[in-house]
């Protein structure tokens, strides 16, 4: 009897326990359930969408975090950001390949690299309107006539003076206008105690778009990494770090590092972004564009992100997306934010109106011309590096310039075959 | 309710139980039945036990390594690396490596950089576990400091000796400038990347190794040191006759861990030089991480290539130390 009774407990709990796991089990699918439902309806208000930019930075109290705030809010969206380190962009969008974000900022020189992986939507794709658009700015975006997002902004680099540094060594910069005349300028503020230039020519894409400037400026181009005039650029450089015109620091300085440089006042000349225009403006320093060899302006490298809209299993997303950056990209709002150029003719307008000293920068912009030109699309990255490696190795002296370029133009010939 | 007794019994002295129904077939039968039963649960549970750290070494070190062995057997790029269908190419990244004009620099670095900081960081970290072995006051203190690199961030300490060895406004050459010696650009020549960067690991590495061999000399008997004392032995001597061999065994395991440590140091050149001027201190490590994520075109199925030469040589000295360990278990 107590035998049977024992056994009519047990299945009871069984019974009992065989609910509460299936009560629990339920409960769970249901709170799944309940946070896989997707938005019901396909109307375009409301939604969430993502964006990933290189500005950790800019917290979520900067003026750009404020930009995509208002046109999340225009658009009665949430936009998610996501900030992550400018170096790891490929990586990271490589590793979240099935999963990348509604919108990626991209820093222009990598797009063609993830366009040419598959990662982003074309304008025809995704129904950008980029006509707009300054085409020198946006023909970084450019492969084989599609375009791959749009620029959020420009900037470019251009030659910082000290006026003080220069007036105590008695230059004027009227007579700086190309090679010859920088180097002569240089030799006098040295000769006054103080010390001539600061750039970086460190051993990252950060160097070899400092360099181009010069090297585009002597007439040399990057197809071509051992040609006479680009031995004339890189001699120029080596020449004045041997020559003490330029610290020895510019071999391993930042664009960061060697703005501090400037900032100590020492220096004559630095060569930098017109990212640092108002640090420069506080400090009283002016700017010339990069002179050429023989006269005249040199083209600068563009710098700045490119909004692009990579690839969505649902399509559907693209429509909102695409309002999302026509609304960062029109106007000025977003150069604004990020102290860039506007990508437009009517955005460059209305910064000009709003602030008259940044004629100088819009127009070095408009001289400006895109790395990844001249047809070198992914190229480019094989490219620079062994640009920068030569600049590296000709100005530690452990090659000559000519040498240090002829490796650099083998090695990029035996990577591009 | 009997029944239920009895087997429980079972489980508990089951082979007296056993023996005590050998004649009741009938009743035997089923009980056998159960203890099989209980052989495969055991066997389970001895799975199950051994399960998580069989997942553990798939996941984080069998399947790490064979993605490693073939992204380096296969032609990568960006837009394979997303959709899976790079060729096959055999050893071709291999050869692609071992005849690339870096390769022969980075095995010549690479084997400076670790033969030069292991042997210093050895002798002075011997020098200094026998210096405190001598209890003195405030040594205990004095060791503790000396730890200091070692409890440091490597980011931290990287930083810090870039920082003083900048050649225009770095502290070391201002200390040098006050004696007259010209300045050295110890990071942006190609003469000096290497010795400063080998300054660093040097500095960062000794505490490892007289926390090491300090403890080793606390295993050698006093006894030993107090018949050498009573024999009249000198300093050098007792050093020479009694510490350094009976410390061997402690060396030899100090100088093997340290190699493993130091061929692997990325972070400290990294930060100081990335492995520049040129290739002037780039060691495989470097390289391996310049072509994979350094520039603006990833070059993945060499990194991994250079990466798995790494590995091979990382690991024929792991089994030189396992076998000598055993030997030492041995003797």
């Amino acid at each position: 009897m107590q035998y049977s009774e024992r056994n009519i407990v047990i299945t009871t709990t069984h019974r009992v326990r065989a609910g509460a796991a299936l009560l629990l089990a339920t409960a769970f699918v249901g709170t799944l359930a309940a946070c896989s439902t997707p938005t019901p309806g396909g109307d375009t208000a409301g939604g969430s969408y993502t964006l990933w930019d290189p500005y950790p930075d800019r917290d979520a109290s900067s003026t750009w975090a404020k930009a995509i705030d208002a046109c999340a809010a225009d658009l009665g969206i949430t936009i998610e950001r996501n900030s992550g380190n400018t170096g790891d962009t490929v990586k990271d969008m490589t590793t979240a390949a099935a999963n990348l974000p509604d919108i990626a900022m991209v820093d222009n020189p990598k797009v063609s690299t993830l366009a040419d992986a598959g990662l982003l939507t074309t304008a025809a794709e995704n129904g950008l309107d980029v006509s707009n658009i300054e085409p020198n700015i946006l023909s970084a975006g450019e492969i084989d006539d599609d375009v791959y997002g749009v620029p959020v902004g420009a900037n470019t680099l251009g030659l910082y003076y000290n006026p003080a540094v220069l007036e105590a060594a008695g230059v004027d910069i009227a007579s700086v206008t190309d090679y010859a005349s920088l180097t002569a300028a240089l030799e006098k503020i040295v000769a006054s105690g103080k010390k001539g230039i600061t750039f970086s020519a460190v051993g990252t894409e950060e160097g070899s778009f400092q360099f181009l400037p010069w090297f585009w400026g002597a007439g040399a181009d990057l197809t071509e990494l051992d040609s006479s005039e680009a031995e004339a650029a890189l001699q120029l450089w080596t020449d004045w770090v041997t020559k003490g015109y330029a610290p020895n620091s510019v071999i391993s300085n930042t664009q960061g590092t060697s703005w501090d440089e400037f900032l100590t006042g020492d220096f004559g000349f630095a060569e930098n972004g017109s990212w640092f225009k108002s640090a420069a403006d506080d400090a009283g320093y002016l700017s010339i564009q990069v002179p050429g060899i023989d006269g005249g302006a040199a083209p600068a490298p563009t710098g700045g992100e490119f909004i692009t809209i990579p690839v969505q299993k649902d399509t559907s997303r693209y429509a909102t997306s695409t309002k999302i950056v026509e609304c960062l990209s029109d106007g000025s709002a977003g150069a604004d934010a990020l102290g860039y150029v506007a990508p437009t003719a009517d955005g460059q307008a209305a910064q000009l109106a709003a602030d008259s000293s940044l004629e100088f920068w819009i127009g070095a912009v408009g001289d400006a011309k895109p790395r990844t030109a001249d047809n070198l699309g992914i190229s480019y990255g094989v490219i620079s590096e062994q640009l920068y490696t030569a600049v590296q190795n000709a100005l530690s002296g452990a090659a000559s310039p000519a040498d240090a370029l002829k490796d650099a133009q083998a090695a990029a010939a035996e990577k591009l075959k | 309710m009997s029944v239920i007794k009895t087997v429980d019994r079972s489980t508990a002295r089951g082979s007296a139980r056993e023996a005590a129904s050998a004649s009741m077939d009938a009743a035997s039968r089923p009980l056998r039945d159960k203890r099989r039963g209980q052989g495969a649960k055991a066997q389970l549970v001895a799975w199950a036990f051994l399960a998580p750290v069989v997942v553990y070494l798939v996941l984080f070190y069998a399947y790490p390594l064979y993605r490693n062995l073939d992204l380096s057997f296969r032609d990568y790029t960006l837009r394979s690396f997303i959709d899976g269908t790079a060729d096959f190419v055999g050893f071709d990244n291999y050869v692609e490596v071992l005849t690339s004009s870096t390769f022969g620099p980075a095995i010549l670095n690479t084997a400076v950089f670790t033969l030069v900081s292991i042997a210093v960081q050895f002798v002075i970290g011997l020098a200094l576990a026998v210096f405190f072995f001598r209890k003195f006051p405030l040594s205990s203190t004095l060791r503790a400091l000396f730890l200091v690199p070692w409890l440091l961030p490597l980011l931290v300490s990287a930083s810090v000796w870039a920082w003083m060895l900048n050649s225009d406004s770095g502290v070391i050459n201002s200390l040098l400038g006050a004696v007259g010696v010209p300045q050295i650009n110890w990071l942006t020549s190609p003469q000096w990347a290497m010795v400063s960067v080998l300054i660093a690991n040097i500095w960062i590495g000794i505490p490892f190794n007289l926390v090491l061999l300090y403890s080793g000399l606390q295993n050698i008997p006093d006894e030993v040191y107090e018949a050498a004392a009573l024999d009249g032995a000198n300093a050098w001597q007792v050093f020479r006759r009694i510490t350094f061999p009976l410390l061997r065994p402690v060396s030899a395991i100090t100088l093997l861990l340290g190699l493993v440590y130091t061929l692997k140091v990325f972070d400290i050149i990294w930060i100081m030089t990335r492995g520049g001027p040129g290739n002037s201190s780039t060691t495989l490590a470097i390289w391996s991480y310049r072509l994979g994520f350094g520039s603006g075109s990833p070059e993945l199925s060499p990194a991994a290539a250079v990466a798995n030469l790494l590995i091979l040589l990382a690991f024929a000295f792991g089994i030189v130390y396992i076998r000598l360990q055993s030997r030492m278990a041995r003797a």
